[in-house]
């Protein structure tokens, strides 16, 4: 018996491993095992029955059967636990199987071990990391077929999934406050104004699928098997629901749909400053992941994500609707820019370890866990330091102070990394919280502008 | 229809596991846990093109067995039987065929389903799936699931043991 005892067990896609004390205390715990041979017919076979587990000795002896099982070929033992959930289905999966050639004396000296419990490696993981075992399967299928066999999603959640809709929240937010602050300054055009947030957003999404594309070729979502719905990219190259030569198109048309909107913008409004501001937003969105910058692999990703969405999205909001450029803006833009950029830095930890197999050296990839947790602490104060720095400084409106409120949401976030650091699945509902935190800060900031908009227009 | 004795088509139609056998490619036997459906005639299980190993095992030799050993699994039902027979693997369109071919029976067991379904998006390749379709060739029979009695042993009709 094999004296390396591995600290879990193996998923379907790791080879099965020579069996160790720990795989046969584990079969201890089931009721019965099952055990299956090849017959004399060819055929697979099976009977259950009790056994006993020496573990010490590395043995399992198998209470008697009235069918004879054969000591002159390769035998399996199988546990197996499921627990039913009426109306539901069942859960607490896992099974353990071990092979061997059983000695006259019932006893079996096993060999070779596999199996996989859901405590452990949980369903989603182990899903993927079976993912290259699911394209060399349809790869064979499509050659045995003679036609292309591939995985498909109807087009709404392919669209959904390829360009990550559901984070473009993180332009509304700076996107809105640009135009918000702008209204109090007395500009505001309804249709340039939803222009910029139409253009921003194409933006946006040209930036989640260039990522994509290079974290792909790159090796980084592959290499990730903890992917969450926050973390490990929109994954659809990786499952082969796109290629990449799609990506790229898809990736291109955004760009184009963004460089259209945002030229037209120039057009209308005849700023050359907000062409200035829309070129800073491509070439630090392109830099983000592509050669030669590839800010994210050095660990500059959450400046990157800090100046794209708060200087480059707010002002360049601000600007397309007073054509100037103001100090109020700008020390606005810093707190929705802080907040995004430490959604990047806390949905990076996650994924740690897969981006440093893949090169890419992030700060969670640089740093332990304190210094992360204490970065994150430092990163929000900022953001709230900023908040109240500006209305003290008279920069900003005192309804603004309202956004503090959502202080104890940053303290719940910092609490959650003490506690889920190491857990990609329990994480995810801090991510989540950290996502609200900038929606919620956000959403607070534009009631402020609006109340103090109405507030003014009323005394006025 | 079917041939299998009463008692064993009650626990196909309960049974929410059951280990299937396959040969492997060294003719080295590997059981794999399954929810087993059963449309009174043939018996259905299927797999994810993510554990699609068993599936490549299936096509380079169809012989099977499935197994039905534990009570907990099967509404408390002491016994167990094992079913021999030959498999053959649907797979022409694994997105679709599959829903057409068990789905119904699938959520008889499992209703949990239908919610993974209606979040397909999350788990895109474990909806790609293929069938595999089991005829029974041999069953035995074990009442009250005590195996160190011999089993009542049935064929399917025309395979009668010489």
């Amino acid at each position: 018996m094999a004296a390396r005892a591995p600290t879990r067990l193996r998923s379907g896609s790791v080879p099965a491993h020579a069996p160790t004390r720990e795989d046969l205390d584990r079969l201890a715990g089931y009721p019965h095992v099952v055990v299956s041979w090849i017959d004399d017919d060819g055929y697979p076979t099976s009977v259950a029955c009790g056994f006993e587990v020496d573990a010490e000795g590395g043995t399992v002896t198998l209470a008697p059967t009235a069918e004879p099982i054969p000591t002159d070929r390769e035998i399996s033992v199988m546990g197996s636990h499921i627990r039913p959930q009426p109306g539901v289905g069942y859960d607490e999966r896992r099974y353990l199987q071990l092979w061997g050639t059983l000695t006259a004396g019932r006893t079996l000296a096993p060999a070779r071990a596999w199996g996989w419990d859901e405590n452990e490696v949980p369903f989603f993981e182990y899903s993927e990391r079976s993912v290259p075992q699911s394209r060399k399967y349809l790869a064979e299928l499509s050659e045995e077929k003679g036609r292309p066999i591939r995985p498909r999603l109807s087009p709404f959640w392919l669209a959904l999934r390829t360009t990550r809709l559901p984070f473009l929240s993180a332009t509304a937010v700076p996107v809105l406050l640009g135009i918000a602050v702008a209204a109090h300054h007395g500009f505001f055009t309804w249709w340039t104004a939803l222009l910029t947030l139409v253009g921003g957003s194409f933006a946006h999404l040209a930036i989640n699928v260039t990522n994509d594309i290079f974290d792909t070729l790159s090796g980084a979502d592959e290499a990730n098997t903890t992917p969450t719905q926050f973390s490990g990219g929109s994954r659809v190259a990786v499952y082969d629901l796109v290629t990449i030569r799609g990506l790229a198109a898809l990736a291109l048309g955004l760009f184009g749909a963004a460089a259209a909107i945002g030229l037209a913008l120039v057009a209308i409004t005849g700023s050359m400053l907000l062409l200035w501001i829309g070129v800073a937003g491509i070439v630090v969105g392109v830099a983000y992941t592509a050669p030669p910058l590839k800010l994210v692999y050095r660990g500059l990703g959450e400046l990157a994500v800090a100046l794209g969405f708060g200087p480059i999205m707010l002002l360049g909001a601000y600007v397309v609707q007073a054509d100037r450029l103001a100090w109020e803006p700008f020390v606005v833009s810093l707190v929705p820019g802080i907040l995004i950029a430490l959604i990047l830095y806390v949905n990076e930890i996650p994924d740690r370890r897969s981006d440093a197999s893949a090169g890419k050296r992030t700060l969670p990839v640089r740093f332990g866990p304190d210094v992360i947790r204490t970065g994150y602490l430092v990163g929000a104060v900022a953001a709230f330091a900023v908040i109240l720095g500006g209305v003290l400084a008279g920069l900003m409106p005192w309804p603004t102070l309202i956004a503090l409120a959502a202080l104890p949401l940053a303290v719940r976030v910092h609490r959650g990394l003490r506690t889920h650091y190491d857990s990609p699945y329990t994480l995810m509902a801090v991510m989540g919280q950290n996502v609200n935190l900038n929606l919620v800060v956000g959403g607070l900031l534009l009631a402020a502008y609006v109340v103090t908009i109405v507030g003014s227009a009323v005394v006025s | 229809m079917g041939w299998l004795p009463e008692p064993v088509e009650r626990l196909l139609e309960v049974a929410l596991v059951g280990e299937l056998t396959v040969i492997g490619p060294h003719g080295r036997p590997i059981t794999h846990p399954l929810i087993p459906l059963y449309d009174g005639e043939r018996i259905y299980l299927h797999s994810s093109t993510l554990f699609s190993r068993k599936l490549e095992h299936i096509k380079r030799n169809p012989r099977v067995s499935l197994a039905l050993t534990d009570p907990v699994a099967m509404k408390g039902n002491p016994d167990r039987a094992t079913i021999q027979g030959t498999a053959r693997v649907i797979e022409d369109d694994p997105h679709t065929d599959w829903e057409r071919l068990i789905l119904e029976m699938w959520r008889r067991k499992e209703p949990a389903i239908d919610d993974f379904l209606k979040v397909r998006v999350a788990l895109p390749l474990f909806f790609e799936r293929a069938v595999i379709e089991v005829r029974p060739e041999r069953c035995r029979y074990w009442p009250a699931g005590r195996t160190d009695q011999p089993a009542v042993e049935t064929r399917a009709p025309g395979t009668e043991a010489a």
